[in-house]
C-alpha cells in the first residue's frame, strides 16, 4: 500500500485479526487486495465506521476509525486535533510566568501536577530550589490530585461498561471532597494555577491541613466501599479480563507509562527511578498488574490510590513550617540563562514532561510538552483488534485520556 | 472469563448502593447534593473568578487605586486587559500626583481567572472577585466590563476576602504612614520653600 492510499474497499476479509496473532503474525498484518476489483464490487464484509468525535463514549472530541467485520475490530486509527489549540506556540510567545496558567488547561483534571512539572523544568532551567514546606505541599498536592484523576477515571470506566450513574456518581462525591480542598488553598476547583518557579503562590489557609487529613483519612472508607462494589462484581470482571491486553514489549517499546505500564507487570514510577522533589523520604510501594488487561489497569489505580493515601498521611504528618518560595525568584521580569532543560514528573496518567530551551529572552525560545495521554494512546489499535465495538469502549476508558493533553 | 458466574459480587455490589440510597436519609455525608438556586454552599475565601479594581473612600473616581502603569496589561496570558492613560494626573493615597486610566476594560470572555494581574500590580489596585452569575445574553458589549463597572469598594473587597484585604490594609497604612513622615520632615526641613508635596485629599 502507498502512503495516503485509502485501505478501506480494499481491504480483504482475511481469517481474523486472532486468528493471525495465533499464527504468529504481527496485527498489523493485512492482507490487502488490490484497490481496484475487477468487477467492481466491495468485495469484502468489512464495514467501516467513524466513532466520534461526538460519540457519548469517546472522551471528549476524540475519532476513531473503525474497520470492522461483522462486530469484530480489524482495524482501528485514532485521529484526533478537534481540541488543538496551539499550546507549544503560545508557550513560546508569552512569558514563562504567562505558561503556567496554560499549562492547567493541558490535562484539566490533575492541573496541579501539570504546574509542578512546569515549574519543575522551569527551575532546573533557571537554578531554582523550592524550600521544604513548598515541596511538601507539592507533594500533597499532586498526590490529591492522584486520587481524584484515578477515582474519576475508575467511574468513568464503569460508566464506559454500561453502568450509568452510580459509580460515577459516588467517585464524583469524593472527587469534590479534594476539589473543595484545593479551592480553598488556589481558589479555584481545577483551574489551580498554584504553583510559581521555586516555590508555591501561596500558603496553606489556617485549617487547611486539619481539613485534608480529614479527607485522606475519609478516603480508605470509600475505596473499600467502591471496591465492595465493583472489584468482584462478576459482570465487570467478564467484561475486563482477558481484555485489550498489553504485552511488556510492545508496552515499553511504545513508550507508554504510567498506570498503563504497570498494569503491564513493568515496574517504572518516575516517583521511584528519578526521586525528584523529596519522594525518597516516603515509604510507598509501586503496584503492578501481571496480564495488562482492562482490569489490571483498574485494580493498578486503586491499589495507587491506597499508596497515594500512604504517601499523604506521611507528608500531612512531617509537613514543616517555613518559607513556600525560593527568595531568587522573581516574578517579573523573570529571565532565565541560554540553556535547556527537561523536567519530568510522574503524573496521574503517566510522565508528564516540559522540554525547554531558553535564549536568555522573557519567554522561552522551545517549549515542548511529552504528554502521556498521547503517547499512551498510539497503541490503541494493538490492544483493541479482534475485540468487539463495545470492548474499544472500555479499552479506550482505561488508556485514562484527556483530550486537552492528548491535542494540546 | 475465569470469573464464576455466582452472582456474590452483584449482591455484594446491590448492598453497598442500598446502603448509599437508605443512608441519604439519615447521614448527611450520603446525602451532598445542594439544591443550588435556592441553597448556595459559602464562599470559600480564596476563590477567584474575574478581576475587579479596587477604589478607596466612596467616590471610585477620586480613590481608584490603579495608577495606569500598563503591567498587567503586558502580564495577563491571553491579552484581556486594554488600557488608555489619561494625561490628567490625581493625587493617590499617600498624596503623590499618579497617572490613571482613561479606559481600563476587561474582556470577561476572553479572561482565564489566572490572577496573574493580581500577583504582579504593585499598587494593590486589582483584586478578584468571586462573583459567578455573570451569565448575559450579549455575549460582545455584556461580558467587556468597563472601568466604572470593574470599580468597586475597598469595603467590597474587606467583605470577599477579609483576611487578604487586612494585609492589604496594614501594608497601604504603613507606606501612607511613611510617606506622611517623610512629607512632615521635609516640611520641617525647608519651611521656606512652602511648596512640599501636594497635599492631596486623603481618601479613606
Amino acid at each position: 500500500m502507498t502512503a495516503g492510499e485509502s485501505i478501506t474497499l480494499g481491504v480483504k476479509a482475511v481469517p481474523t485479526t486472532t486468528d493471525n496473532l495465533k499464527a504468529g503474525g504481527s496485527p498489523r498484518n493485512y492482507e490487502l487486495r488490490p484497490k481496484s476489483l475487477a468487477d467492481g464490487s466491495l468485495g469484502s464484509d468489512l464495514l467501516e465506521i467513524s466513532m466520534g468525535p461526538q460519540h457519548p463514549s469517546t472522551h471528549g472530541v476524540f475519532r476513531m476509525d473503525v474497520v470492522l467485520d461483522g462486530e469484530r475490530v480489524m482495524k482501528l486509527k485514532p485521529v484526533f486535533g478537534y481540541l488543538h489549540r496551539n499550546h507549544e506556540k503560545i508557550g513560546e510567545n508569552t512569558t514563562y510566568l504567562g505558561s503556567m496558567p496554560y499549562t492547567d488547561r493541558l490535562d484539566y483534571f490533575c492541573s496541579l501536577t501539570n504546574n509542578w512539572a512546569y515549574a519543575l523544568t522551569v527551575e532546573k532551567l533557571a537554578g531554582l530550589q523550592a524550600p521544604e514546606r513548598a515541596e511538601y505541599i507539592r507533594v500533597i498536592t499532586a498526590e490529591l490530585t492522584r486520587l481524584q484523576n484515578h477515582v474519576s477515571l475508575v467511574g468513568f470506566l464503569l460508566q464506559d461498561m454500561g453502568a450509568s450513574g452510580t459509580p460515577i456518581m459516588y467517585a464524583f462525591r469524593e472527587r469534590e471532597t479534594i476539589l473543595d480542598l484545593f479551592e480553598s488553598l488556589t481558589g479555584a476547583r481545577m483551574m489551580c494555577n498554584y504553583m510559581r518557579f521555586g516555590g508555591c503562590r501561596c500558603d496553606l489557609p489556617p485549617g487547611w491541613l486539619e481539613q485534608a487529613k480529614q479527607v485522606v483519612s475519609d478516603f480508605p472508607r470509600f475505596l473499600d466501599e467502591y471496591e465492595a462494589l465493583l472489584t468482584e462484581n462478576e459482570i465487570l470482571m467478564s467484561r475486563t479480563q482477558g481484555v485489550g491486553c498489553l504485552s511488556r514489549e510492545l508496552a515499553v517499546n511504545a513508550s507508554v507509562t504510567g498506570p498503563m505500564l504497570r498494569a503491564s507487570g513493568v515496574n517504572y514510577d518516575v516517583r521511584k527511578v528519578d526521586k525528584y522533589g523529596i519522594y525518597d523520604r516516603f515509604d510507598f510501594r509501586v503496584p503492578l498488574g501481571e496480564h495488562g488487561d482492562v482490569y489490571d489497569r483498574y485494580m493498578v489505580r486503586i491499589l495507587e490510590m491506597r499508596e497515594s493515601l500512604k504517601i499523604l498521611q506521611q507528608a500531612l504528618r512531617d509537613i514543616p513550617e517555613g518559607p513556600i518560595i525560593d527568595p531568587r525568584a522573581k516574578l517579573r521580569g523573570f529571565r532565565p540563562k541560554p540553556g535547556e532543560a527537561y523536567g519530568r514528573i510522574e503524573a496521574p496518567k503517566g510522565e508528564l514532561g516540559f522540554y525547554l530551551i531558553s535564549d536568555g529572552s522573557p519567554n522561552p525560545y522551545r517549549y515542548r510538552v511529552r504528554p502521556p495521554s498521547l503517547i499512551n494512546l498510539t497503541i490503541l489499535e494493538d490492544m483493541c483488534l479482534g475485540h468487539h465495538v463495545a470492548d474499544v469502549v472500555i479499552i479506550l476508558g482505561s488508556v485514562d485520556i484527556v483530550m486537552g493533553e492528548v491535542d494540546r | 472469563m475465569s470469573a464464576p458466574m455466582l452472582g456474590q459480587g452483584i449482591i455484594k455490589g446491590m448492598a453497598e448502593t442500598a446502603r448509599n440510597f437508605l443512608g441519604s436519609y439519615v447521614k448527611d455525608d450520603r446525602l451532598v447534593t445542594v439544591q443550588y438556586p435556592e441553597e448556595r454552599l459559602p464562599q470559600k475565601e480564596a476563590a477567584r473568578n474575574f478581576p475587579f479594581l479596587v477604589h478607596d473612600g466612596d467616590d471610585w473616581q477620586k480613590g481608584l487605586r490603579c495608577v495606569a502603569c500598563l503591567i498587567c496589561e503586558k502580564e495577563c496570558p491571553p491579552q484581556c486587559i486594554y488600557i488608555v492613560k489619561d494625561a490628567a494626573r490625581k493625587p493617590d493615597y499617600t498624596g503623590k500626583l499618579q497617572f490613571q486610566p482613561k479606559v481600563f476594560d476587561i474582556d470577561l470572555s476572553v479572561c482565564m481567572s489566572c490572577q496573574i494581574c493580581v500577583e504582579v500590580c504593585p499598587f494593590d489596585a486589582i483584586k478578584m472577585d468571586v462573583e459567578y452569575e455573570l451569565s448575559t445574553g450579549d455575549r460582545f458589549d455584556g461580558l467587556l466590563l468597563r472601568k466604572e463597572q470593574l470599580a468597586k469598594s475597598n469595603d467590597y473587597y474587606r467583605k470577599i476576602h477579609p483576611a487578604e484585604a487586612a494585609e492589604v490594609d496594614a501594608r497601604l497604612g504603613a507606606e501612607k504612614a511613611k510617606a506622611d513622615a517623610k512629607a512632615k520632615a521635609t516640611a520641617a526641613a525647608k519651611p521656606s520653600a512652602g511648596s512640599g508635596p501636594v497635599p492631596g485629599p486623603v481618601p479613606g
